[in-house]
């Protein structure tokens, strides 16, 4: 399947994009997060949260959603 | 009084409204970037007592987006000089300015005596700070926080709703993620997250609309796009954080540098009692070819640099005793299984030649 994975911060620095699709059929996030890290080894170094549809899940939760979003934690004020 | 006018003709806000804002105690921590446009937009809502805690001087490189400075505050503590310049926006509330640093010892004092909080720093052991003192003082917490072109805004600890500890368990690693000083923040954006945590201030004092609770908004000033993600409450991180209730005073702040491993990690065990117990797995988080192997405790092998995306390797059943070659790197291994919520895990106080040595011994014994 088809997902769009959405990438915050410092995580689409890396990436240098802020949105990307990828094909993916593994089972839960942390399947995908391998393919990611296989592509930006950077973000295996960075701490981040992940979304699936908009809600923050954790990387043992079944992917059913469409869209996966990585968002590190901000300091700036 | 015709200042607050256009509050009092909106319906959903009146003279009963006004006279909510006048009533509420919001306390900002920091008075930087965030904190400008909450303390100009709060002082002229007219709520009624505003608290500003910050320990730092205006310098010039602030100026280009820390609004209620200018020229003339240079060199001037910046809660002084913001509650210089909000008193000749409204006189008639109470400003206190406190030219202090936040610390564990002063914090649940001073956040006694308000309402809601609202988080303008520009630090992760602050933020961490000023959410665990929020829930143990049960005060809602505004949260606002940016980076380069891209913001973040929440309420936290809002009617038992999540806490920012229920998103970010723990602070990220030394070095990570960079701040404002070091890589640079578009002027106008603090201005536009500011403005939305004074919103989220008022529209909890008058309890009007949908609170930005168990939610963040993400924002980005580049492409215009807002996302609003949702947070599940966790339990175990609020606990966690409430019972270090007792010795939250006496917690020091080198202890808890954001940088620093997460200290609610303590659980360590010997290879003596760790060999006693039943049902339990080994976790050897050394490189692959680190001597001497520890064949004889049937260890699974996961590289701390890899340990995180090898989570599904380890037996949520058993008791995970971790090791490494010296004791560090299993401290570090364990946080990330805690940071996950997989429980039951130690770290084995010693080394991986000391666990040798002890084996070796036991042998001989039997």
């Amino acid at each position: 399947m088809q997902l769009t994975i959405k990438y915050f911060g410092l995580l689409a620095e890396f990436t240098k994009c802020n949105e990307e699709q990828i094909e993916f059929s593994g089972m839960i996030i942390n399947d995908l997060l391998e393919i990611i890290y296989l592509k930006y080894p950077k973000l295996k170094e960075t701490d981040f949260q992940l979304a699936q549809n908009q809600v923050i899940v954790s990387n043992e939760t079944e992917i059913s959603g469409t869209e996966i979003a990585l968002l590190p934690p901000f300091a700036g004020g | 009084m015709s200042r607050y006018n256009r509050h009092i003709v909106l319906s959903e806000i009146g003279k009963k409204g006004q006279d909510k804002l006048t009533k509420a105690k919001v306390l900002v921590i920091g008075a930087g970037g965030l904190s400008c446009p909450v303390l100009q937009y709060l002082t002229a809502a007219g709520v009624g007592t505003i608290g500003i805690v910050d320990f730092d001087v205006v310098e010039e490189s602030n100026l280009q987006r820390q609004v209620l400075f200018g020229t003339s505050s240079l060199g001037i503590n910046k809660a002084i000089a913001a509650k210089e310049r909000l008193m000749d926006l409204n006189n008639t509330i109470t400003i206190n300015a406190y030219s202090k640093k936040l610390t564990h010892k002063n914090a649940l004092e001073l956040f006694k005596n308000f309402d809601i909080i609202v988080d303008g720093t520009d630090n992760f052991a602050t933020r961490y700070l000023i959410n665990d003192a929020s829930l143990i003082t049960n005060k809602p917490l505004v949260y606002g926080a940016i980076y380069k072109f891209e913001g973040q805004v929440a309420v936290f600890n809002y009617k038992n709703g999540p806490s920012y500890r229920c998103l970010f368990p723990n602070p990220p690693k030394e070095g990570t993620i960079p701040n404002c000083s070091e890589i640079g923040v578009l002027g106008v954006l603090p201005g536009i997250i500011g403005s939305m945590q004074a919103n989220e201030v008022i529209k909890i004092i008058l309890g009007l609309g949908d609170i930005l609770s168990g939610k963040m908004l993400c924002y980005n000033a580049l492409t215009t796009q807002t996302t609003t993600l949702l947070i599940t409450k966790s339990k175990t991180e609020i606990n966690k954080a409430l019972s270090k209730k007792e010795s939250f005073q006496k917690t020091t702040e080198e202890l808890n540098c954001a940088f620093s491993p997460p200290d609610s990690y303590r659980e360590e065990i010997s290879i003596e009692d760790a060999i006693k117990k039943k049902n339990i797995q080994f976790i050897d988080v050394r490189e692959f070819d680190e001597l001497p192997k520890l064949e004889a405790l049937n260890p699974i092998y996961i590289p701390l640099s890899e340990f995180e995306n090898n989570l599904d390797k380890i037996d949520p059943e058993k008791e995970k005793m971790i090791f490494c070659q010296t004791g560090i790197r299993s401290k570090s291994a364990a946080s990330i299984l805690q940071k996950h919520n997989i429980n039951n895990s130690y770290c084995i106080k010693e080394g991986a030649l000391e666990i040798l040595d002890y084996i070796t011994q036991m042998h001989k014994k039997y």
